[in-house]
């Protein structure tokens, strides 16, 4: 090796001898057209589709102009939580699509942790009987596609809840029929407004004291009790202030059920119920796995040593174990909860009006595929992101914070 | 332990040896483990084992006395292989055939379990396929063909493990399976011994299976390219790539085979006209290309920089290293995601019935559209979901036993 040193490429090692380097040999130079070509050659194949895209589009007369967002849209999405009319806008109906979007997005990814966080304990139970119907669960959900599973949800499960006048009626006057789920309505009453203002006193409150407990504990000083009384305001205080407005902050409008139909109330949509539900027992299935995989990754040698030093059974999981189950739990749940946002597309096979159901229709009357296509991935991109980005913080709070 | 009778004799006889108590060891220490290690679980276990007797008691109920399972078993043919011309089915089997003897022929050379396993599941899948077309009345031609199928899988088997066969023509006898099984589905032209089927007839599992192979086939050159390209020191290429992948990743899948469906003919030269299907092949590849090339990335960065450093030592170039020294050991390690990656394509060719492609799913749905079957949409989502679920069950057992063997966790 040693003798065949005029063979060695003295090129790649860099710039030190660089002026005895012919350019065509030089790596800086080398880098610099490689990226060049490599540049040309993707915008010339971009150039040319886009060109194509065009031509072809003004060939069968598909305007590119963007004046239809502004132009009335004549339907109305199935459901919607702002108010809309069938004079409204396009650009409206993709919003009121988006807002749909983003709710079934915000209950599913709430159902599913809280679903994933108990089979994924029950998972770890001891119990056998426990540990397999878990299982069980999870292998189910993870090995069939999730739009089989909403079909039959939907399909199966709520369409064939019994009509309207034989609901099933649950407590506190909810129905559960054919038509949806009823509950009443919760309504600010006049004096209301003193309630909520104390609920928020109280949130605020009850988070700086714990935080104050946490700066205690970190400094090794008493936390006296500061967690207690934290949690004491947090539920104390709304409730007292609950009592003491006469007949209560709140109204509630029940459900009546009329001759065809219930009517008032608060109503959930057959639709929006299978999605979420649908969204929720898949997801959870994949949540359940990475919190099982998490608390197992916790070495048993940190448990011993808990218990060693004598922290009670509750301080070990709350000190010791779940800080360090959560900083590898908090990755994948991001990604998971990133799945459950897209995988609300699939409202479209169930008729629920999310922002691609909406589009659909809206690109059906505009003729406008392509580009209302691009609006809603655009919009996806930024939930996307925006979610990306709440994770990272809170994945950065739960990370160790070396000294 | 077979001079065990002289140990005892020579060693001081205990004088009565203790048993251990019978709630300790046996079925019932089992249950007093398992089930009823406290007052809370005894309880637990009794609600849901009613729970679960009362489920399964009443699902079995349903199955045997309620369900109309002739919805699945007078349209076997559509889920099978959906409106392919049954003149033609033959060349279905065939390529099953071939596919099998070649699984078979791998899985009997290289000797690696989970290859091996593969190759009795689609032994067992093929029996299984033979046993539900002879119950739907579909013919015994048919199922003698898939229980041949079944027999050549085992039979390669076998004899390759006698005389196995170098990689290098296994390889070849991969490609040269993938060819012919395109030629053979989509047919040569119609002058020919091999009429053209048209794409727009194939359905059922027949579709399942083609839209998922060919995406994750496709894709996987895009996917490591891309993945190479996200770790090039060259800036222009890298923020290329990680657009491109990050992008992808941000949308549903179902976005992406819509605008394949409405992009793919505006794009492309006036005259240039392509099938549904392959359009959504090229959406699922796009798709899929952005996830593959992030598992290689994974597999890139496992690679320890003394690779690098190695083959940069002893004179290779950039393109040699990456080529010859990085990604064959990346590529190795990431198989078992890409099999991941297969599976839940595989799930998600289902969203291909959205845009109106009779798949599985699509197939179904269409039945369920015929007023005879009405109210047996449980039965058809059910039988779907067994297949679906067969097959992603199975092929992840593989991969996690394929992980095992290669090691992954180990190091």
């Amino acid at each position: 090796m040693a003798d065949e040193p005029s063979d060695a490429p003295k090129g790649a090692s860099g710039g030190s001898t660089g002026a005895s380097i012919p350019f065509y040999r030089d790596v800086r130079v080398l880098a610099v057209i490689t990226q060049i070509v490599f540049l040309a050659i993707v915008l010339l194949v971009l150039g040319w589709l886009l060109n194509n895209l065009i031509t072809n589009s003004e060939t069968r007369g598909i305007s590119t102009s963007l004046t239809w967002l502004d132009q009335r849209a004549g339907f109305e999405p199935a459901e919607s939580v702002i108010p809309y009319t069938p004079d409204d806008t396009y650009a409206r109906a993709l919003l009121v699509g988006l807002l749909n979007t983003v709710m079934v997005s915000i209950v599913g990814i709430f159902l599913a942790t809280v679903l994933g966080l108990i089979v994924g304990v029950a998972r770890l139970s001891s119990n056998w009987l426990v540990n397999k119907i878990a299982l069980t669960y999870v292998e189910i959900f993870r090995n069939t596609p999730l739009l089989v599973q909403l079909l039959v949800i939907y399909f199966v499960v709520f369409l064939q809840m019994p009509g309207v006048r034989d609901a099933i009626v649950l407590p506190l006057e909810m129905y559960l029929s054919q038509r949806g789920f009823y509950m009443p309505r919760p309504e600010v009453a006049p004096d209301g407004a003193i309630w909520l203002v104390s609920v928020i006193i109280a949130v605020v409150a009850f988070f700086s004291l714990w935080y104050l407990a946490g700066r205690r504990e970190d400094e090794g000083r008493p936390t006296m009790g500061l967690r207690w009384i934290a949690s004491a305001i947090l539920i104390g205080l709304p409730l007292l202030v609950w009592f003491l407005i006469p007949g209560g902050p709140l109204a509630f409008e029940n459900p009546e059920l009329g001759t065809f139909n219930l009517s008032g109330g608060l109503r959930f949509t057959p639709e929006f119920l299978a999605l979420t539900v649908g969204l929720a027992l898949f997801t959870a299935a994949f949540i359940a796995e990475i919190i099982r995989g998490g608390i197992q990754a916790v070495s048993k040698g940190q448990l011993e040593a808990a218990r060693t030093i004598g922290l009670k059974e509750g301080e070990v999981l709350r000190l010791v174990v779940l800080p360090q189950a959560l900083r590898i739990i908090i990755p994948p749940l991001t990604s998971q909860y990133l799945n459950l946002i897209k995988n609300s597309s699939l409202a479209l096979a169930i008729g629920y009006a999310d922002i691609f159901n909406v589009s659909r229709t809206v690109s059906e009357q505009t003729g406008q595929p392509v580009a209302v296509l691009v609006i809603v991935m655009a919009v996806y991109l930024i939930v996307s992101l925006g979610t990306s980005v709440l994770m990272n913080i809170y994945n950065r709070m739960v990370q160790i914070h070396e000294r | 332990m077979s001079d065990d009778p002289q140990m005892t004799t020579g060693t001081p006889q205990p004088a009565e040896e203790l048993r251990p108590p019978a709630t300790e060891v046996g079925v019932l220490g089992w249950l007093n483990h398992n089930l009823f290690s406290s007052k809370l679980n005894g309880i637990l276990s009794i609600v849901l084992g009613v729970i679960v007797a009362l489920v399964i008691w009443g699902l079995a109920q349903w199955a045997v006395l309620d369900a109309r399972w002739d919805v699945i078993t007078d349209n076997m043919r559509l889920f099978l292989v959906g409106r392919y011309p049954p003149e033609e089915i033959w060349r279905v089997w065939l390529t099953l055939t071939l596919l099998s003897a070649t699984t078979g022929l791998s899985a009997g050379s290289s000797g690696i379990g989970s290859v091996r396993m593969l190759a009795i599941m689609l032994t067992a899948g093929q029996l299984m396929l033979a046993a539900l077309i002879l119950v739907s009345g579909l013919g015994i031609v048919a199922s003698l063909a898939l229980v041949f199928g079944a027999g050549v899988v085992y039979a390669t088997m076998l004899a390759a493990q006698r005389y196995p066969v170098r990689r290098l023509w296994i390889s070849l006898g991969w490609l040269a399976t993938t060819i012919a099984g395109v030629l053979l589905l989509a047919g040569l032209g119609d002058a020919t011994p091999l009429p053209s089927v048209s794409t727009n007839i194939w359905g059922g599992l027949l579709l399942t299976m083609v839209l998922s192979v060919a995406g994750i086939l496709l894709s996987f050159p895009l996917g490591v390219a891309l993945a190479v390209g996200r770790r090039s020191r060259l800036p222009v290429v890298r923020v290329v790539s990680t657009t491109y992948i990050e992008l992808i990743r941000a949308v549903p899948l179902i976005t992406v085979l819509f605008m394949a469906q409405f992009l793919f003919p505006l794009v492309l030269p006036e005259g240039l006209r392509i099938d549904n299907v392959i359009r959504a092949i090229g959406g699922i590849t796009l798709f899929s290309a952005a996830y593959v090339a992030e598992n290689v990335r994974g597999g890139l960065q496992a690679i320890p920089t003394g690779q690098h450093e190695a083959a940069f030592a002893i004179g290779l170039r950039t393109w040699q290293t990456t080529v010859f020294i990085v990604l064959p050991q990346a590529l190795r390690i990431t198989i078992p995601a890409n099999v991941g990656l297969f599976i839940s394509l595989l799930k998600d060719t289902t969203l291909a019935y959205i845009i109106g492609l009779l798949e599985i799913l699509g197939i179904g749905r269409a039945v369920l559209a015929n007023p005879d079957y009405l109210g047996t949409q449980f039965e058809v989502y059910l039988f779907v979901a067994v297949v679906f679920f067969v097959l992603s069950y199975t092929l992840s057992q593989a991969s996690y036993r394929l992980e095992k063997e290669l090691g992954i966790g180990e190091r």
